[in-house]
């Protein structure tokens, strides 16, 4: 079996030929595997797979995301996830087993314009996302400067171990919370340093293929050199990933940084 | 068809100075529409074309939905100012014609079966015609269609190929498409080797139509080779290799 290293792909691309397993955003067609779509392609244990550097967001069970709700039906909120599909909440999540659509007024709850994180619980394409609001950090978001960046820069955004949200963070006096649908909340304590990290995170999406993004990000939000103490942002991730200057100028391994995201909030 | 001149001089260059095979200057850039998901502008010769995608997104009406699938909507449209005499904004036979030509152009490229109960809009717009505005539109297209990110087995190229004063030259300009004899647009996907566009307007003869089948696909595979480069651009820039990693 031939070695291969990464690479910029195209859709249409043969990446390599062989007898690999096709992971997310590709195709086997015969011996050979093909990308669909432009990014970075990459070979891992398991198989071959792209990451994407655009696209709108889809949504995979167990992702966070930040939604706003727009209807309500007796039985369930329609919630907004910036996606092709809009997800549902259902009113048992949130009141519990013994709902009563009789009793219970669910605007009392979550009213129409409310923003929530919410976990996709289901979603299988046949039908609508189903979420739930039932874990910590989930539920109603009392108050935030809101914000839309691509799904595709949400890694990024996060960066290795969450460092870069971090340094966002303790720098403005923020706390900013992210939807893996590319929503950003940020709620600090003063106007100007909201204002900051909105700029930084901007910043972050607009370069977020070039290298050595952390390092104009510090000198954008003027953090001295040597950083110390944490603050774990909502989505920090606890497992390693290799991110940032350690070859050439791209944002490394997204998909990955999201699944282990997801490993993460599992555990 | 009565010729009015000669469109081939003696020392076979044609109206605007190309060889027999030679493409007009192609230009391609990604990403010139904020709003959209993606984007892309082409200048073909003198067309200049804007291509805008949305989606995946929600469809409305609803009912048009496909339960395993998404459906692929197209708009092929000329501005008024396109034209020397300025033409109706109101979508003419043709438009309908070429907009519906060119969703079966691209559709075979996507994978749809990806985004059910969804739907993708194409938006073409020519903003100047020059002939071959079909074949330039599908190019942008594409490129816009791998700009948003929707899973695509292959990008489509278009060219034109036809017969001008008894020869057979590659992309037919406007002038060469209204007093030549034969115009034979085709779009191509060139690592599937599949034609997903063949049209033929005049009268052409066996040998012809093959001469005139190749020259097109050569000219498909030198827009790929554009297209591709104007694809890495914006997402890798200068860098057209990735580094290796020791």
């Amino acid at each position: 079996m031939q070695e291969i290293k990464r690479k910029y792909v195209v859709p249409g691309d043969r990446i390599v030929d062989g007898n690999f397993r096709p992971l997310s955003n590709v195709t086997k067609s015969g011996n050979s595997i093909f990308a669909t779509r432009i990014g970075i392609a990459e070979a891992t244990r398991d198989g071959i797979k792209v990451i994407p550097l655009s696209g709108v967001y889809i949504p995979r069970v167990n992702d966070v995301v930040i939604g706003k709700i727009i209807d309500h039906s007796s039985l369930s909120w329609q919630v907004d996830i910036r996606s092709c599909f809009s997800a549902h909440l259902p009113a048992q999540d949130v009141f519990g087993r013994d709902f009563s659509p009789a009793r219970d007024d669910m605007n009392k709850q979550l009213a129409i314009g409310d923003l929530v994180t919410a976990r996709i619980m289901a979603f299988d394409r046949t039908r609508d996302p189903m979420l739930t609001i039932q874990d910590k950090d989930l539920g109603k978001i009392p108050r935030g400067e809101f914000l839309k960046i691509s799904a595709t820069r949400v890694p990024r955004l996060i960066g290795k171990r969450g460092s870069m949200i971090q340094t966002i963070e303790q720098a403005t006096q923020t706390r900013i919370l992210i939807g893996q649908n590319g929503i950003v909340v940020v709620a600090g304590r003063s106007a100007e340093g909201t204002q900051l990290a909105i700029r930084a995170i901007r910043m972050v999406e607009e370069e977020a293929h070039t290298s050595n993004l952390t390092q104009r990000i510090k000198t954008l939000l003027n953090v001295p050199e040597p950083e110390s103490t944490e603050t774990i942002s909502e989505q920090a991730s606890p497992e390693g990933q290799k991110l940032e200057g350690s070859s050439s100028s791209i944002p490394e391994a997204e998909e990955q940084v999201q699944e282990e995201l997801e490993k993460g909030d599992k555990e | 068809m009565v010729q009015t001149r000669s469109l081939i001089d003696e020392h076979g260059r044609r109206t605007d100075g190309r060889t027999m095979d030679e493409l007009r200057n192609v230009k391609i850039q990604v990403g010139t529409v904020k709003n959209a998901d993606g984007s892309a502008y082409i200048e073909f010769g003198k067309n200049r074309i804007i291509a805008a995608v949305y989606g995946p997104r929600e469809v409305h009406p609803k009912h048009m939905a496909q339960p395993d699938r998404c459906v692929l909507r197209c708009r092929y449209h000329m501005s008024p100012f396109s034209t020397d005499t300025r033409k109706n904004p109101a979508p003419s036979r043709r438009e309908v014609e070429i907009s519906k030509v060119m969703r079966e152009a691209l559709e075979p490229a996507l994978m749809l079966e990806d985004y059910p109960r969804a739907a993708i809009d194409v938006f073409v717009e020519v903003l100047q015609a020059d002939g071959g505005s079909r074949c330039a539109g599908i190019t942008a297209a594409s490129v816009a269609l791998a700009d948003a990110g929707i899973n695509m087995r292959d990008i489509v190229p278009a060219c034109a190929a036809g017969k001008v004063d008894g020869k057979i030259v590659l992309d037919i300009n406007d002038v060469e498409d209204k007093e030549g004899s034969a115009d034979m647009p085709l779009a191509y996907m060139p690592h599937l080797e599949r034609v997903t566009l063949l049209q033929l307007d005049g009268i052409l003869n066996q040998e012809e139509f093959n001469e005139c089948l190749d020259k097109a696909l050569q000219g498909c595979k030198m827009i790929y080779e554009i297209q591709r480069r104007a694809l890495i651009q914006k997402y890798f820039g200068d860098e057209q290799e990735l580094k290796e990693e020791s």
